[in-house]
């Protein structure tokens, strides 16, 4: 067997035991890996009523059937578990090298289950699994505990993953963190992790993962290889000004929102752009494990040094706060990493709150004397300190945007869906975005299926942003091969590049399985379905599917967009057709009979 | 007739951020790409004023026009 390790370390935090068992194939030849196994098994292992931050809910961490392999982009991990922000299946995805380490050290998942009644971080050396006090580093950042349990550990290639002050004070929008500047940023996973005591996981393998047909593995790879490198995206775009590159893309064509979505242009963007970036504060690209395309990156600004925003980031903490300064961005980036908080949950709560300042909601005694208004750089930074260590407002504001504008009465100056806050696009100028947006199923994200990629990029080929003809159905074939890619551990990024066959090549090389083509992209819709069935029971709707008020009712009110209006309820009456779900959006019987459910 | 240039990524190279130029009637996306000596197919976004646009598009005076190599993200 190539590709999986065959084996599920448990960890049972209550009872302070550690077990293996082995991975079921029939599941894994069904769910794949990563967020569709773990999915899966989180379906049957966690009852859908349980609280979030109890110690019933469970933490998957899973790598893919391709994590570790040779084959491109082989680094992701996901992380499983029941979303405390808001009830979903959260399932959030990162890269760097830990995910490739714990297949060398023997696991193709670990889940984490119970609670700890002390601080504890796991060590795995191998087969080798330890439970260990963490007193020492509970209250630490995430850069000083990544260096104080690799020093434990004593051997300094090993790799860790921590949560921050964040994940131990549970705010909503904790992540995790790998390799010090890697995060499983969405959907509060952080403050699972935080619930149940553990600081962090460290894993040092030196095993690696089988090939079933390594010659076939190699001709696919070459192949893979080859269209990454002649992609104008993936081997030019990204690679030299990493994903900030859209800043200018997304601006340019008016559906780039500006101070907590009140405007869709922003004049001065180019200032925070990837072309400003790799201009004034790129040091060096910064990768994660066996990347050809090495969109990461590494800068200086102030006098420091780490790791440079992404897209979602330059924007959040920039435009969608008022604010060009790019050393203030870098600033907010690097404490978010420290401290353990996703991006763009927490820029979205910061604006949220700029804007309820703006229209007297919050009064400027709460403040404590720290500004909270558009424009502000030194005080968006410093939100950022306060929500990790849920300070003053900075506690309210760690709940996420839209707790944080539902306690002062208007939930509708919360950006997000399903309490998520959107990313870097106003739906209201893309159509199929605006579907992606409105269901997807951990809430507001853009990596669910990102429309972008047809909509405005022209990859695979160029779809009428404006138009509705044939998005439902590249809607749901985007988030069904999302999910695919996602379960076998690969960047979603090599999808500018590549296309189902190729996976579907991968795959089979690695595992010697014979999947075809509609095999593998229906593993991605099984994958879609298990999640929709789970926030079904936890009583979400059709009525969920849906944009905030702003977006959901008022056109795009400026910029060259100007006027644009999204026509969800259509796209959805088509959507939901075309996934074989009724029409108050749930599965239907003989679509769940279709897939094996 | 003058029109907003802006060049984006690697078009930046040797060239400029942002110009305003002064053309003849009738003028389209493509006059200005020679105007430039960038390829047409070296163009992977033309956007006039915010839309997408091919070549041949006829441009107005007080237009802008962005043009993007391959880029991308997310
Ligand atoms: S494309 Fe970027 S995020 Fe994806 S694996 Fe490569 S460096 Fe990591």
């Amino acid at each position: 067997m190539g590709g999986y390790t065959g084996k599920i370390l448990r960890i049972n935090l209550t009872e302070g035991k550690t077990s293996t068992e082995p991975l079921s194939m029939e599941l894994a030849k069904k769910y794949l890996g990563g967020r569709g196994l773990a999915g899966k098994m989180f379906a049957d292992e966690v009852a859908s009523d349980v609280d979030a931050l109890s110690p019933a809910n469970k933490l998957f961490i899973a790598s893919g059937v391709l994590t570790g392999t040779n084959a491109p982009t082989p680094s992701r991990y996901m992380v499983v578990t029941k979303s405390p922000l808001n009830g979903v299946i959260a399932s959030s995805n990162s890269g760097g090298y830990w995910g490739a380490e714990l297949k060398f050290a023997g696991y193709d998942m670990l889940v984490l289950e119970g609670k700890s009644d002390h601080p504890v971080y796991i060590s795995i050396k191998d087969g080798q699994v330890e439970i260990k006090d963490a007193g020492k580093v509970w209250g630490k950042d995430v850069y000083e505990t990544t260096d104080a349990l690799k020093q434990e550990f004593g051997d300094d290639k090993a790799k860790v993953l921590a949560i921050g002050p964040a994940g131990e004070n549970l705010s909503l929008m904790a992540a995790i963190v790998n390799d010090l500047y890697r995060a499983a940023g969405r959907t509060g996973v952080g403050a699972v992790m935080g619930s149940k005591n553990v600081k962090g996981i460290v894993v040092r393998g030196t095993g690696k993962v089988e090939n079933a047909n390594p010659d076939q593995m190699k001709e696919v790879v070459a192949n893979s290889l080859k269209k990454i490198r002649e992609n104008g995206v993936t081997g030019q775009g990204l690679p030299t000004y990493g994903s900030a590159v859209l800043v200018n893309i997304i601006n340019e064509t008016g559906v780039y929102p500006v101070n907590n979505f009140q405007g869709s242009y922003d004049p001065e963007a180019d200032l925070i752009s990837g072309e400003t970036l790799t201009e004034k504060y790129l040091l060096k690209k910064h990768p994660c494990y066996r990347c050809p395309i090495a969109c990461g990156r590494y800068s200086k600004w102030d006098g420091k040094e780490g790791a440079g925003p992404e897209y979602e980031t330059a924007w959040v903490f920039g435009s969608d706060c008022g604010i060009h300064d790019f050393d203030a961005i870098h600033e907010a980036n690097d404490l978010c990493n420290k401290l353990g908080l996703d991006t763009i949950s927490v820029g979205g709560t910061i604006a949220a709150g700029m804007e309820l300042v703006q229209r007297g909601y919050i009064k400027p005694e709460e403040l404590d004397g720290t500004p909270l208004e558009f424009g502000n750089a030194k005080g968006m930074v410093e939100w950022v300190r306060k929500i990790a260590y849920v300070e003053g407002l900075g506690a309210k504001m760690a709940m996420g945007s839209y707790n944080l504008a539902e306690s002062y009465g208007a939930p509708e100056l919360s950006m997000s869906v399903k309490k998520q806050e959107l990313p870097a696009y106003d739906p209201r100028g893309i159509q199929g975005q605006a579907l992606s947006y409105a269901t997807s199923n951990r809430g507001g994200c853009h990596v669910r299926g990102y429309m972008i990629s047809p909509e405005i990029l022209g990859l695979p080929e160029k779809l009428d942003r404006n138009s509705l003809e044939g998005k439902a159905t590249w809607t749901k074939i985007f988030q069904d091969l999302t999910a695919v890619i996602d379960a076998v551990g690969l960047c979603l990024f090599s999808s500018f590049a590549l296309g189902l066959t190729d996976y579907t090549s991968l795959v089979n090389a690695v595992t010697g399985f014979n999947y075809t083509d509609e095999e593998l992209l229906a593993c991605g819709e099984r994958i879609w379905n298990i999640e929709r069935l789970h926030n079904l029971k936890v009583g979400y709707s059709a009525a969920d599917d849906t944009l905030p008020k702003r977006l959901l009712n008022d056109p795009i009110p400026s910029g060259p967009s100007k006027g644009q209006m999204h026509n969800l309820p259509e796209l959805l009456v088509q959507y939901y057709a075309e996934r074989g779900w009724d029409k108050a959006g749930v599965p239907t019987p003989e679509r769940l009979n279709m897939l094996g459910i | 007739m003058r029109v907003t240039v802006k060049l984006f990524a690697t078009f930046r190279d040797g060239r400029f951020k942002v110009e305003e130029k002064n053309l003849s009637e009738d003028s389209r996306v493509l006059d200005v790409l020679q105007l430039l000596n960038i390829l047409p197919e070296e163009v992977a976004i033309c956007l006039v004023n915010g839309r997408d646009v091919k070549e041949q598009h006829l441009l107005n005076d007080g237009d802008t026009i962005a043009l993007f190599p391959p880029v991308g993200g997310g």
